[in-house]
């Protein structure tokens, strides 16, 4: 380190543009990750804080519009309520609507069809759970637009009314869009589009999007053998991420950015150091010729690229934290976790010094007879 | 005085095939503890490579080297960084010092490399050049002459056996030219460093305990009138 943290001073200003060029890309990361973070928590937040394992769809329900597509009847529940390792099966309706508070608030909700009391009725944090037909309880983010208990929720364009009863802790969204949870035959009128005072067609009751499976503590169930059995196609929790509107598209193109973002992170410290390297050409055969040897020089200067990398992606951090802690509070779908940001960390610097130790085994390379004769 | 440093019948052979250049054709020398010899000859004579066999940089096609005990053309890669680090001092064209570093850690750096018995004490050392005034600067701040002192210093911090010098007054007028041979002839003598000086610039041969001419490869003594 002698040499290595003399020469971090002397050339501080080229140093410094380096880092400034590792400490954006850390901004960049950070706030690409608490991107990507917020994005699915809007998309997905919903399912993810479902208790359930895996749901079960209509037969060959395309991945992407299984929600919105898929049918299943209550032939399906029994079916799977049988399955080995199977503790609870329960019908689920899913449907996006357009709504008006009493108050003239406009708002979307995805409302989620469930039966009363059952394992996916939610726990609510204000006010009390859904008890019948014509309630709902909404997401705390609905409740932070506005929405309150007591309001009435006028469905548009049928008129159908719910009155808000509860409000759930935390965000609960789909498909960016704020949840209701509903009795499953409210929503089974609402999704047959039944008015107040129609009469009711019984297979309407029969009718639902999915089969939602909770397995036993533990338990592996055998997915393709409830399907064969259910004439369904089950989904695992996760793998039901992609039929929510937009998650997909939205998650692989904030990958695709964070690769990116990796390989130029990379490659950027690779060619700063190699062009490092070649300029010191003369110096390096010197200190070789003056008795230096190759591990001596490697450790040197990795340990330059290892100082260069931790200080200013530390720095870089700081700044994205710091932006990220505030767009958090805007209403800007972002959050920021302690597990993708120090894994994005890693990744940054583990990158950073593969690309500077590619350019560094070029010193093992320099002949220490250039240090001789004129050649400055 | 017994040889610290001798080659027998060294030569090296460059390039393959057709072009084979011979840069050193079977040369043989002895230095002795505290002698400063001086090698004059025109470019491409084979002069630096004398040096670059000489200090362990390249092994000789065929011939011996021995540095006091060890016989520099079998030791190993490893062994040879430790004989450059330990017993090798060199001082190169223009200083070539690190322009990161001030004077003083200019003649420290050795010292980091590894292990040394009983080396010299860095700011001494430095006084002792003529240098401690300037203890803190870089390079770049320094004139050639004193860039030359310095690069002396770093080399003898090791208190080396041999002293490869290569051209040393390339870059410096006549008058500092004087100042710094004559400052190697005193080290060379005080510290008892057998010395190699490679140079162009027979106006500092009276330094010199012995001039040899390298002409083609071939070591000799000087031709009378090229003195």
């Amino acid at each position: 380190m002698f040499l290595a943290l003399r020469e971090l001073v002397f050339a501080r200003g080229r140093f410094a543009l380096m880092g400034a060029v590792v400490a954006l890309i850390a901004i960049l990361m950070v706030l690409l990750s608490g991107l990507s973070v917020g994005l699915a928590n809007d998309g997905v937040s919903g399912l993810q804080r479902m208790p359930v394992t895996s749901l079960a769809f209509q037969e060959d329900v395309s991945k992407d519009s299984a929600f919105s597509r898929s049918v299943v009847g209550e032939n399906a529940v029994e079916s799977w309520s049988k399955q080995d390792g199977v503790a609870e099966a329960e019908p689920f309706g899913n449907t996006l609507v357009n709504a008006r508070t009493d108050k003239g608030l406009e708002i979307d909700l995805a409302l989620f069809g469930v039966e009363v009391g059952s394992f996916l009725d939610p726990d609510v944090a204000e006010g009390s759970p859904i008890a019948g037909e014509g309630e709902v309880v909404v997401s705390g983010t609905a409740a932070e637009e506005g929405v309150k208990i007591g309001d009435t929720v006028v469905l548009q364009p049928s008129g159908t009314e719910l009155k808000v009863v509860g409000v759930l802790a935390d965000q609960h969204t789909f498909g960016h869009v704020d949840l209701g949870y509903i009795a499953l035959k409210t929503w089974q009128e609402i999704r047959a589009g039944v008015r107040a005072g129609d009469a009711v067609p019984d297979r309407v009751y029969d009718e639902f999007t999915a089969v939602a499976v909770k397995a036993e503590d533990s338990a592996e169930v055998d997915l393709a053998a409830g399907d064969e059995a259910a004439g369904t196609t089950s989904l695992t929790r996760e793998e039901s991420y992609g039929g929510s509107p937009g998650y997909t598209a939205e998650t692989s193109t904030l990958q695709l950015i964070q690769g990116f973002l990796y390989a130029i992170s990379a490659l950027v410290v690779g060619a700063f150091f190699t062009v490092l390297t070649i300029q010191r050409r003369q110096e390096i055969a010197v200190l070789r010729a003056l008795g230096a040897s190759t591990g001596y020089l490697l450790r040197d200067s990795l340990m330059q690229s290892i100082v260069l990398l931790v200080a200013s992606a530390g720095i870089g951090i700081g700044i994205g934290l710091a932006a990220g802690a505030a767009l958090a509070t805007t209403s800007m779908p972002f959050a920021l976790e302690a597990g993708p940001v120090i894994g994005a960390t890693v990744l940054l610097l583990v990158l950073g010094l593969a690309g500077a130790a590619v350019a560094v085994v070029r010193l093992t390379r320099i002949d220490p007879l250039t240090a001789l004769g004129g050649s400055r | 005085m017994t040889a610290v440093l001798s080659l027998s019948d060294v030569t090296l052979l460059h390039g393959d095939g057709d072009e084979t250049v011979r840069a050193l054709d079977s040369v043989s020398i002895e230095v002795a503890e505290g002698e400063l010899v001086a090698v004059v000859g025109p470019s491409g004579s084979g002069k630096s490579s004398l040096l670059a066999v000489a200090g362990a940089l390249t092994t000789p096609t065929s011939g011996q080297v021995r540095l006091g005990d060890v016989d520099l053309t079998t030791a190993s890669p490893r062994e040879l960084t430790r004989v450059r680090r330990q017993r090798i001092g060199f001082v190169f064209q223009s200083g070539n010092l690190v322009p990161a570093l001030t004077s003083l850690d200019q003649v420290r750096l050795p010292l980091t490399f590894g292990k040394v018995a009983d080396a010299r004490d860095p700011r001494e050392l430095l006084a002792e050049v003529g240098m401690e005034h300037k203890a803190r600067r870089r390079p770049h701040e320094l004139s050639g002459g004193e860039r030359q002192r310095v690069g002396i210093a770093r080399a003898l911090v090791t208190r080396p056996e041999v002293l490869l010098v290569d051209e040393p007054t390339a870059a410096l007028d006549r008058r500092r030219s004087q100042e710094v041979v004559g400052l190697l002839a005193r080290e060379a003598h005080e510290h008892g460093v057998a010395s190699i000086m490679v140079t162009h610039d027979h106006d500092v041969l009276h330094h010199c305990d012995r001039v040899l001419e390298m002409v083609d490869g071939r070591l000799g003594p000087v031709v009378a009138e090229s003195v």
